[in-house]
Parts: C-alpha cells; sequence; structure tokens
C-alpha cells in the first residue's frame, strides 16, 4: 500500500505540489487526472524518489521511502513507464525490455532474456521483427508500448504508468487499457495511471483522483465521478473551456 | 558601491569554485567505490575500452607521428646553432615520451572521448533515461560511470605508449629522411637514453589523464540542466575542463617525478 502525506515541491518559485495526501490500498488501480503541467508527472517522480519532495512523507507498506534498503527493495517490486518513453537508445528494443534479465541478480541466460522480451512485446501488440531495432527507429506509439512491455516485463507488484495511451490510435489504447487492466487484475498489482484520456479513466480505474493546484481537489469512484457536482471535474469531464480550470496556464 | 566590494566577489567566486572541487571529489570517490564493488557491468566495460581505447588509435597515432616529426626539425634547427645536433635522437626521445606522448593524448581524449561521454551521458539525462536506469534497479553511476572511468585508467596508458612509439617514429622518420641520420644509430641512441622513470612517467600520466578525461565527461553528463542547451552546456563545459585538468595535472606529476 501506498500513502502520502503533505508532500510538497517547488522549482524555483513555481508551487507545483503544496501537500498532496493521497492512499492507494494494495490491489487498487488509482488513476490521476489533471490539467497538463499541474505536477502529475513531478508527483510520481517522488513516489518513485527521483525528484526529493521538499516536505512529506512516502510510505510503502508502511515504510520510509527516504531509507536506502526501503527504496530499492521497492524499486525491484516496481514497474514504470515514463511520459516519453525513455528508453536506452543505445539498446535494441529486446534488450530495453529485458534490461533486468541481463544483468544484476535476476539475470538469465540471453537467449532465454530475448525470448521473454519478445513474449512482453506480443503482450503490448508488438510483432517480433520490432525486437531487434533501436528505439529510433520506431514510431513514438510503437516507443510508449516498447516503455509498457519493459515496465511489466519483470511482473511488477506495483505499476506507474504515465499517460500510457497518448499518442496511440484508439484501437491501441483500446488494447494497452485492457493490458493494464488484466496485469493488475491477475497479479494484484497496485497501480496508479497519470491520463487525460477519460476512456482510459473508465477502462482501468477503481478510483480516481484529480491533482489540481498542487492538491488532490477530489476523488471517488468512476460512478462518483459521473455524478460529481465538483465543478472542476465537471469541467474536466467534459472538456469544457468554461469553467472554474483556466485555458491559459 | 564600497571599497570590499572587489574582494567579497573574489571571495564567492574561490568559494563556489571550492565547493565545485569538492562535490566533484566526493562524486568522483562515489564512482571508484562502485567500481570496487559488485555488480561489475562486463559487456559496459568491453563497449568503453572499445570506444576510448581502440577508436581512438587513428587520432592518437596521426598527431603523435605529425609531432613526433616537427620536434625533430624544430630540435635540429635550435641545437645545431651550438653545433649540438647529434643530441636529436635524445631530446625528442625525452620530449616525446615524458612530455609530448601523455599531454597530446590527454588533449585527444579529451576532446574526442569526454566530449562524447559527456553528450550521450547528457542526452539520458533529459531523456529520462536516468530516471529509468533507476527504476530498473540500476545505479546510473555503476552501470554508465563507473565501467567508462575503469576503461580510461586501464587503456589509455596504453594509448599513451602507441603514442610514444609512433612520436618517436615520426621524429626517426623525418632525421633519416630529411636530416642525414643513421637509421640504427639513431635509435639506439634513443633507446640507450630512456630510463625506466621516463616510460614509468608517461604511463602514469595517462592513467591519470585517463581518469580525469573519463571522470569529468561522466560528471558534466549526469548533472546536465535541462532540454537540448542542457546537453550543449555540459558538453562544452566537460571538455573545457578536462583539458585545463590534464594540464595541471601533467604539471603536477612532472613535479613528482622529475624535480631534485
Ligand atoms: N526538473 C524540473 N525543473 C523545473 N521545473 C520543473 C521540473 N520538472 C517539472 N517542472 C515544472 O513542474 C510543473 C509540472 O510539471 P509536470 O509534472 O511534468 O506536469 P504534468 O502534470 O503535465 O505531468 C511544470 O510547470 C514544469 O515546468
Ligand atoms: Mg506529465
Amino acid at each position: 500500500m501506498i500513502r502520502l502525506r503533505g508532500i510538497t515541491r517547488s522549482f524555483g518559485a513555481n508551487r507545483v505540489l503544496a501537500g498532496v495526501d493521497l492512499d492507494v490500498g494494495r490491489g487498487e488501480s488509482v488513476v490521476v487526472i489533471g490539467g497538463s503541467g499541474s505536477g502529475k508527472s513531478v508527483l510520481v517522480k517522488c513516489i518513485l524518489g527521483l525528484v526529493r519532495p521538499d516536505a512529506g512523507s512516502v510510505l510503502i507498506d508502511g515504510a520510509e521511502l527516504r531509507d536506502r534498503h526501503a527504496r530499492d527493495a521497492f524499486l525491484a517490486r516496481a514497474g514504470v513507464l515514463f511520459q516519453g518513453g525513455a528508453l536506452f537508445d543505445s539498446l535494441p528494443v529486446w534488450q530495453n525490455v529485458a534490461f533486468r534479465f541481463l544483468r544484476g541478480p535476476r539475470a538469465l541466460p540471453r537467449a532465454q532474456a530475448r525470448a521473454l522480451a519478445v513474449e512482453r512485446l506480443a503482450r503490448v501488440g508488438l510483432a517480433a521483427d520490432v525486437a531487434d531495432r533501436l528505439p529510433a527507429e520506431l514510431s513514438g506509439g510503437m516507443q510508449k508500448r516498447v516503455g509498457l512491455a519493459r515496465a511489466i516485463a519483470a511482473d511488477p507488484e506495483m505499476i506507474f504508468f504515465d499517460e500510457p495511451t497518448t499518442g496511440l490510435d484508439p484501437i491501441m489504447s483500446g488494447v494497452i487499457n485492457t493490458l493494464i487492466r488484466s496485469i493488475q487484475r491477475e497479479i494484484g498489482a497496485t497501480a496508479i495511471t497519470i491520463t487525460h484520456d477519460m476512456t482510459s479513466v473508465r477502462a482501468i480505474a477503481d478510483r480516481v483522483a484529480m491533482l489540481h493546484d498542487g492538491v488532490i481537489r477530489w476523488t471517488g469512484t468512476v460512478a462518483e465521478m459521473d455524478a460529481t457536482s465538483d465543478p472542476y471535474v465537471a469541467q474536466f469531464i467534459r472538456g469544457a473551456a468554461e469553467g472554474p480550470i483556466r485555458a491559459l496556464r | 558601491m564600497n571599497a570590499a566590494a572587489p574582494l567579497a566577489t573574489l571571495g564567492r567566486a574561490t568559494l563556489a569554485m571550492l565547493g565545485a572541487v569538492g562535490r566533484f571529489t566526493i562524486w568522483l570517490g562515489q564512482v571508484l567505490s562502485h567500481v570496487l564493488r559488485p555488480p561489475f557491468y562486463a559487456r559496459e566495460f568491453r563497449n568503453a575500452l572499445m570506444q576510448i581505447g581502440y577508436l581512438s588509435l587513428p587520432v592518437v597515432g596521426l598527431t603523435a607521428l605529425f609531432t613526433g616529426g616537427a620536434l625533430a626539425l624544430q630540435i635540429y634547427a635550435g641545437s645545431s646553432r651550438f653545433d649540438a645536433q647529434f643530441a636529436v635522437p635524445q631530446i625528442v626521445a625525452i620530449g616525446v615520451v615524458r612530455e609530448l606522448g601523455p599531454v597530446m593524448v590527454g588533449l585527444m581524449i579529451a576532446a574526442r572521448v569526454t566530449s562524447s561521454i559527456a553528450a550521450e551521458i547528457a542526452t539520458m539525462r533529459v531523456t529520462e533515461q536516468i530516471d529509468a536506469l533507476v527504476t530498473l534497479s540500476t545505479h546510473p553511476l555503476k552501470y554508465l560511470a563507473a565501467p567508462r572511468v575503469l576503461a580510461g585508467v586501464v587503456v589509455v596508458p596504453l594509448l599513451v605508449a602507441v603514442g610514444d612509439i609512433l612520436g618517436i617514429l615520426g621524429g626517426w622518420l623525418v632525421a633519416v629522411t630529411r636530416l642525414d641520420f643513421a637509421t640504427h644509430e639513431y635509435l639506439q641512441n634513443t633507446v640507450d637514453f630512456l630510463d625506466a622513470t621516463d616510460i614509468t612517467s608517461s604511463l602514469v600520466k595517462g592513467a591519470a589523464f585517463g581518469l580525469i578525461a573519463t571522470a569529468t565527461g561522466c560528471y558534466a553528463g549526469m548533472n546536465a540542466g535541462r532540454g537540448a542547451i542542457g546537453v550543449g552546456r555540459a558538453t562544452k563545459s566537460s571538455v573545457v575542463m578536462a583539458a585545463v585538468m590534464v594540464l595541471a595535472a601533467n604539471l603536477l606529476l612532472t613535479e613528482m617525478f622529475f624535480s631534485r
């Protein structure tokens, strides 16, 4: 279980997170929505320890993430998809996907690691011939899916997906939504997904949390989201230009 | 503006520089500790050896050859004023092995290797590949910096050895074709004159320059700012820093080995 308490973070004068509290239960799928630039990616990076919060605490199963051993143990069980893919451009696709299995404590024989990579690529809808290409030779949507395959390669217990369907066509978005849901169900993974895509929200969320002005302004189930009178959430799901959220930011 | 303002500025600059040196030193200590602790990334190490060593051979060889040749001409021209032309092989040998070989190789490595390491790692930084490494339970210093720094320390002395040999060869080529030296006599004089300290100092300098060139490249890349501008700045500053540090370290090592 992931518990955030009072996370704040500023970049210079830009106060991005102003005290975020959020609980994500074991096996729960929480989707974080919010306008672009509202700090969703920064929030995920704070959870992962990639950005150090100015204040507040991140507790994973009760352990403070500031502790190095707790963090190493956490990352060993986590799978992360970055918003920009963040593929290693010097390595072919399959070595990106099988990264954890090519070195370190979980190293497998190369042929076996490759077979595993090809299987994971198939799960995100990529054919085996992609395996030997370099990331730079792929389209943006394909890179995103390779990133996804890498994130799920080691059957993580906690998954963090930053805009998994942005840049994909509707069919591929559907495939990815189903995939996220099935991974999350099959292995009972805890999932935090960031998205703008309301179809994704409906497909994968147990609970929705809206980040606005540096705090979690609203949280509830999809049904509650559809029924809410909160003007911010309502504006966001309708995609309206008029409302309390400024279009200029 | 008061009278102490320039002093305050100077003080601030000094403190900032000491701070930077301190941060770099602490960082280097961490990298070296990763070199010693497992796991050891053999594939990355082999790649680094290839990039830093093998692929630098042409540029190192050519620079050494040309410089050795030019040195022989200069020394001949200078020493003939004292009727001391016979000393050309000895002075070329000393000049190349003690100073020019290591320094030329050090500067060439700063230009070729430091810049490419800095640009590569800085690009990884700005495209979040370094963050991705961390989330894949891989320490960036261990995976990116340690193999490159170790490869630099191991392989640059070998490049220096090649540079020394080709530098002497360049001097010899010019001496026998343009200055009427006899092949055998020239090489015999060279070999007789050089002693073990000359060669040791050359190789030690190579190892030090290899450390400097790779470490500054990794450091600048890891600490790059955001965007393409960040990559550009990291690359430029790493090359400048490496070149200056190579020359300063050279003076220090020459002092250590040869001053009495
Ligand atoms: N490393 C950084 N340095 C400075 N500002 C940053 C940094 N990372 C993010 N920001 C700023 O934080 C804000 C939120 O960014 P981000 O979390 O990426 O937004 P989003 O909700 O679209 O994912 C933006 O204004 C961005 O400019
Ligand atoms: Mg984002």
